[in-house]
């Protein structure tokens, strides 16, 4: 009997500890940690994983935190001891420029996720061709997916196809899809782009779907799927690496990765080195229920520590006002704004 | 009253919304929009409006320098034909204003550096961008308070206010706005952030600006020259508004501005369009007033 309808579907795990994760890390994990990480799931046989700032290239900044180390000295520490795995980055456009995509490149990274808000592909086209030129894996990544409709996301994908990717994301940043959005859009992406682009889906475990819309997303035609161990990530994380892998095993989808060495890397490695436990919880849960950008997660705390706001009340907000990835400077604009108006902030301040 | 006569190239948002500001000025009078398309709703909406057009780029403009007076043109186009259409004009003594990311001239930021340029009769000036205009005139309050080691600018952009060429040429905008808050905000080192924003209804312009100070911020004085440089701004963009902040943390001081346009040609949340164009009007009218009063007379560059 067959272990299930997709047995023998082959798909592509790309590991977001180093990427997502350094969101849930503030960007404090060192290239030592790092090194560690990736050896480890280079070892279990994951073919790609992400590497760079949380917000990707460029990320270093106020508005995203500093990480310890420079992306570039992340990437090169890392590729240097990979004996399989792909180092990628995540560049998005208006942060992130070609210059550094150079940068990242010579240190090692051979893919990218050029990652736009789902609405706003054309702001692609030049990092994609460069991508291109340089002859790494290209990904357009149409991130807050939630936020267009599934005829929407075919037209944004067909953009980023014309440019030069080579796969297309729909990409949960908010943890808000529906197993049933996550089916629609996939499927109608699948009929629309070329045969050989392939399309991927990157999730958020905010409503506790990470794995279940993975699932549907390779059922409707995604052969790449990117999820972290431990679901380091930012929110509640990432779907869960070496939960997804141990589904697909039982259901007969291809994935090569190791799982045992996937699950004991999630308890010895990366749930120690966890400063929160990465799991739903009021806030995270509020995210995937209000539509807010994942990475939103940790400053709105922060904000709501320092001005007396509920952090529940701040991400509602931000939701209801649809504030998109990058806008990170409106949390703290927001939490003021709100302060000011329950009297928790002297007018002049 | 005399006026200064100018052309506008480029038939997009900013051309089109400089004729507008352009028209309501003392000193200065829209004649020549140029485009590169005679269908275009950009060059339609100009002959509308009482202008002479031409669909033959900045060539079709060339040979009616002379005989209609042109003395200043404003390049909206993109940084890649700047160059070209600055020589050309330049040749035939016309001042250029450019709002491309091209920077070939001295960048210009008017309540900052503007009276400078005049003085030094520039020939071409450049806009750098409309996160450049709305957040360097913060940088520099605060720079010249007391040293200033980093700025960080982010522009919060309506998707529906961000036009082609902006967003086919993102890595222009983020190098010159960049530079920018170095070479006139007066930080050493500088970077620009934009995001763009779908949500309906628009979002209006948002600038955040992050300065980090070498010592401990003077407070006070930062908070007084910020209310100062944003009075001077209000003076050509109403819309300029102080929205949280000046908050500080140790040495991180944090401003949080919004920009409304004036609601000419797009919607009053295109703040970033309305900085641009009132910062190159206010920029020609400071030039074109120097003319007028026989201070100033351009005379033709000679091709390099």
């Amino acid at each position: 009997m067959a272990k299930s309808k997709l047995e023998g579907r082959k798909v592509t795990f790309h590991d977001m500890c180093l990427r997502d994760g350094m969101h849930a890390k503030r960007e404090q994990i060192s290239v030592e940690q790092m090194v560690e990480i990736a050896t480890a799931l280079d070892r279990a046989n994951v073919p790609m994983l992400q590497v760079t700032h949380g917000a990707g290239l460029g990320g270093n900044s106020i508005q995203h935190g500093r990480a310890l180390a420079s992306n570039a000295e992340y990437i090169s520490a890392v590729a240097e001891k990979m004996t399989q795995a792909t180092v990628s980055v995540l560049l998005i456009p208006g942060l992130g420029t070609m210059h550094e995509l150079d940068e990242a490149y010579a240190a090692g990274a051979r893919s990218v996720h050029v990652a736009t808000h789902s609405t706003e592909a054309d702001t692609s086209p030049q990092h994609i061709a460069h991508a291109r030129k340089l002859g790494m894996d290209t990904t357009g990544f149409l991130m807050m997916a939630h936020l267009n409709d599934a005829a929407g996301l075919v037209e944004q994908g067909k953009l980023m196809e014309s440019y030069g990717a080579q796969t297309i994301y729909v990409t949960d940043s908010a943890g808000y899809m529906l197993t049933d959005d996550v089916t629609d859009a996939i499927t109608r992406l699948r009929d629309a782009l070329n045969p050989e682009t392939e399309i991927g889906f990157h999730g958020h475990h905010n409503l506790g779907l990470g794995v279940a819309n993975s699932i549907a997303a390779i059922a409707a035609g995604a052969s790449r799927i990117d999820a972290s161990v431990a679901g380091l990530g930012a929110g509640a994380g990432n779907a869960p690496l070496e939960v997804l892998a141990a589904v697909c095993d039982r259901m007969g989808i291809v994935s090569g990765v190791d799982t045992f060495a996937l699950m004991d890397m999630a308890e010895e490695i990366i749930v120690p080195l966890m400063d929160h436990v990465v799991r739903v919880d009021r806030e995270s849960l509020t995210l995937g229920f209000a539509g807010v950008y994942s990475t939103f997660l940790l400053p709105a705390k922060r904000a709501s520590a320092r001005f007396g706001v509920p952090a529940r009340d701040i991400l509602i907000e931000l939701g209801r006002q649809k504030m998109i990835g990058g806008q990170e400077d409106m949390i703290q604009d927001t939490a003021m704004t709100m302060a000011r108006e329950r009297g928790l902030l002297d007018a002049a301040e | 009253m005399k006026k200064i006569k100018c052309a506008l190239i480029g038939s997009g948002n900013i051309g089109t919304d400089l004729i507008y500001k352009i028209r309501r000025s003392e000193v200065l009078e829209p004649v020549w929009m140029v485009g590169i398309d005679a269908e275009s709703e950009g060059l339609k909406r100009a002959r509308d409006m009482g202008l002479k057009t031409t669909a033959d780029g900045v060539d079709g403009l060339l040979a009616h320098v002379e005989a209609d007076d042109i003395q200043i043109a404003f390049d909206a186009t993109s940084a890649y034909v700047h160059a070209e259409n600055s020589r050309k004009l330049n040749a035939l003594g016309v001042m250029m204003i450019d709002l491309t990311p091209a920077a070939i001239g001295p960048l210009c930021v008017p309540p900052v550096n503007l009276r400078e340029h005049a003085e030094k009769l520039e020939m071409n000036v450049n806009m750098i961008s409309c996160a450049g205009q709305a957040t360097i005139p913060i940088v520099n309050a605060v720079s010249s308070v007391q040293p200033v080691a980093y700025a960080e600018i982010i522009a919060g952009l309506a998707s529906k206010s961000v036009g082609q060429g902006t967003r086919a040429n993102l890595d222009e905008f983020t190098y010159t706005t960049s530079n920018a808050l170095v070479k006139v905000g007066g930080a050493r080192n500088g970077k620009a952030l934009a995001v763009i924003n779908p949500a309906e209804p628009p979002m209006i312009m948002r600038n955040t600006i992050y300065c980090e100070t070498d010592d401990t911020p003077d407070q006070a004085a930062i908070t007084a020259s910020l209310l100062a440089m944003i009075t001077e701004v209000q003076k050509y963009v109403p819309g300029y508004r102080l929205v949280n902040g000046p908050i500080f943390e140790d040495n991180l001081v944090s401003v949080f501005m919004e920009v409304a346009g004036l609601g000419d040609y797009l919607p009053t949340y295109a703040g970033n369009l309305d900085i641009m164009t009132a910062a190159a009007t206010r920029t020609a009218e400071m030039f074109a007033s120097e003319i007028l009063a026989g201070k100033l007379t351009l005379k033709p560059v000679e091709a390099a």
